[in-house]
């Protein structure tokens, strides 16, 4: 930089960008370089590392289990013996596929609608209005977010079992109804992109404080509410720890059904992987959706918090 | 307005003052509403985190110094009994000693290898948004579909992984008989679900560094590596340390992947691969039926998680304040990150 402050102090600061620039053109760096192949190889290799499981779940259920025990990749190709994994797991009066896929559905979108819902209301108040205890308590909802909440297990399922709420959907869902990083999330959101002018004015037009929520805040909270509520959702979904503990497989959700699927029929691997790529098929559907959604929140969510 | 917060505004920008009483709503219905919506609007948030996130936690301290069944209830008081107990059998030691090994082999090579593809991701590249979300494909398979599917690709025989590795003429590996092996097949099940997740996080912080300094660094004749290291690595600073203490979090109560490695569960045969949620979980809901003994697993885990989070805290604060960075960088990294 040195030798930059020199050539501005005895030519003026233009002459000084030009020689950056001509010097940046030599080196061959900079930022705003398109990417070299190289760049594109080992991202290529990092994607390929990334979808080669699903694919290989793929290989596994169109394969003979009697040749996956033989070959380590019994064939390259999927072929349509999935299918007939996909209806042997869909039939089974064991895996009860259909209620387990109701269940997944259920719960993951009434836990995503509440988080929401009470994240942005609880955000709302501690990013623009204001009343005693705000800041203390504001600190102490970003505190809990380090705690982990999980280690309280053993009393939640005392309490389940004392509530008869074992093997039943509501066991699985009051517990996660609310989450300290979505209000932290809505709170950050809402108190950089809320302008005090509009709720002062659906204020002055005589609008109720619930109101100016329901048609100034919610609105405007809309793009952050929707990444919040994608990542529950994605989080719900694949949820297995609590679940496990208390739902049985005669009501399972779709992580359950997994856990069933390996230990009924451990030996047919090609059915097990049938029933795992039917499994996380549903997902796969919404990110090729949302996916570009879950990286920007990914990204905004590493910037703010 | 009294009711709203004023724009908090940079001293001496000449906000305009507001008026606080002009819109007077005199009808007491109004004050009320003004007064209490605001604890109206985070009640249920606290009121639910009370019962099911705080008081649960609380209430274990009281379960874990009690006789307490699964099936029979609540029981004596046994005080530090079921500490004792659970200290003393070498199962909770080796779970521990599990679980700080799994951790150490997911958490250090998954930041190290996704600040990698968060610099290569950084680049400038044409369809970015393909390779942002190919990188994040992983995210959304639960992490029990990961465990059998790396569960077949790490079959101790005919897995794929040990077919390759003969391929290049090295033997195969146990990867279930073997504890260390083990404990390297779990971890990868862990960097590939989260590696692209974390990838996108120091990403955004990449992004957020001022070009600038890659600028000037050029003028200087500092190459590709030496950028890298001289700007990105330190710029992000806040960032490395967020991500590490989350996966501090997640890491040390690794349960599904675990559960579903074998067809049993709990950790292999030896419990070689047994975790220390694993061990918690048998205790409760295995053969034992022990909430109290549970209990106590639960609170020994939550001060580890607490006592590792706050040395890594220090240690990498430590690193970031010795390594020669002037102030001024690191308060605009905090302030890109935080």
């Amino acid at each position: 930089m040195s030798s930059v402050a020199v050539t501005a102090q005895t030519a003026g600061s233009g002459a000084a960008k030009a020689a950056a620039r001509r010097r940046a053109r030599k080196a061959g760096g900079g930022p705003n370089r398109r990417a070299g192949w190289i760049v594109y190889t080992l991202l290529g290799i990092v994607l390929l590392v990334s979808a080669f499981p699903l694919y290989f779940t793929l290989l596994l259920g169109s394969s003979d289990p009697v040749e996956i025990s033989r070959n380590a990749v019994p064939q390259w190709l999927p072929d349509m013996s999935l299918f007939t994994q996909f209806q042997t797991v869909i039939e089974s009066t064991q895996i009860n596929f259909w209620k387990a896929l109701t269940n997944s559905v259920i719960i993951a979108v009434v836990v995503s609608a509440a988080v929401v819902l009470f994240s942005t209301l609880a955000g709302y108040s501690f990013a623009k209005l204001r009343f005693r205890g705000r800041g203390p308590l504001l600190v102490f909802v970003i505190a809990t977010m380090a705690v982990p909440t999980q280690l309280g297990v053993i009393p939640l399922y005392i309490l389940m079992s004392d509530l008869h709420w074992i093997g039943k959907l509501q066991a699985v869902i009051v517990p996660v109804l609310v989450s300290a990083f979505g209000v932290f999330w809505m709170t950050q959101y809402l108190s950089e992109s809320l302008p005090y002018e509009l709720i002062e004015a659906a204020r002055v037009d005589g609008a109720s404080m619930i109101r100016t929520f329901w048609s100034i805040a919610l609105p405007a909270a809309r793009p952050a509410a929707a990444m919040l509520g994608l990542f529950t959702f994605v989080q719900q979904w694949t949820n297995f720890f609590w679940p496990s503990i208390v739902l049985s497989s005669d009501n399972p959700t779709l992580p359950l059904v997994v856990k069933s699927l390996q230990s009924n029929y451990f030996v047919d691997y090609s059915l097990v992987m049938g029933g795992v790529f039917l499994v996380t098929l549903p997902l796969l559907v919404i990110f090729a959706f949302v996916g570009k959604q879950l990286v920007a929140g990914i990204m905004q969510g590493a910037v703010k918090g | 307005m009294a009711v709203l917060t004023p724009q908090r505004s940079a001293p001496g920008s000449g906000a305009p003052q507001r008026e606080s009483r002009r819109l007077g709503f005199s009808q007491r219905l109004g004050r009320w509403d003004v007064k209490l919506s605001p604890y109206l609007y985070i009640s249920p948030f606290f009121i639910l985190f009370a019962v099911t996130g705080l008081f649960p936690l609380a209430y274990t301290a009281y379960v874990s110094v009690h006789e307490w069944s699964l099936l029979g209830g609540q029981g004596d008081f046994v005080g530090l009994q079921n500490f004792t107990d659970v200290l003393a059998q070498p199962t909770f030691w080796k779970a521990l000693v599990n679980t700080l090994s799994i951790f150490v082999f997911s958490s250090v090579p998954q930041v190290i290898l996704a600040i990698i593809i968060a610099a290569l991701l950084d680049q400038n590249l044409r369809a970015a948004t393909f390779w942002r979300m190919g990188v994040l494909i992983p995210y959304v398979v639960a992490p029990v579909a990961v465990s059998l599917i790396f569960g077949r690709l790490f079959a101790d025989q005919y897995g794929l992984i040990n077919g390759m590795l003969n391929a290049i003429g090295l033997d195969s590996i146990a990867w279930h008989g073997d504890r260390i092996a083990s404990h390297v097949a779990i971890a990868t099940m862990v960097n590939y679900r989260w590696l692209g997740y974390n990838a996108l996080i120091f990403l955004a912080a990449m992004q957020a560094v001022p070009r600038d300094l890659y600028e000037a660094a050029v003028i200087d004749g500092a190459g590709r590596v030496r950028q890298f290291f001289s700007i990105t690595v330190p710029q992000i600073r806040a960032t490395i340390i967020f991500v590490v203490i989350t996966s501090t979090i997640g890491g040390l109560q690794i349960f599904d992947e675990v559960r579903l490695f074998d067809s049993i569960g709990l950790g292999g045969p030896d419990q070689n691969w047994m975790t220390t949620v694993v061990f918690l979980y048998d205790l409760a809901w295995g053969d034992q039926h022990s909430l109290g003994r549970a209990s106590a697993v639960a609170w020994l885990l939550f001060l580890l998680i607490v006592l590792i989070g706050l040395v890594n805290f220090l240690v990498t604060r430590r690193i970031s304040s010795s390594d020669g960075v002037r102030k001024t960088t690191r308060k605009s990294s905090t302030r890109g990150n935080a």
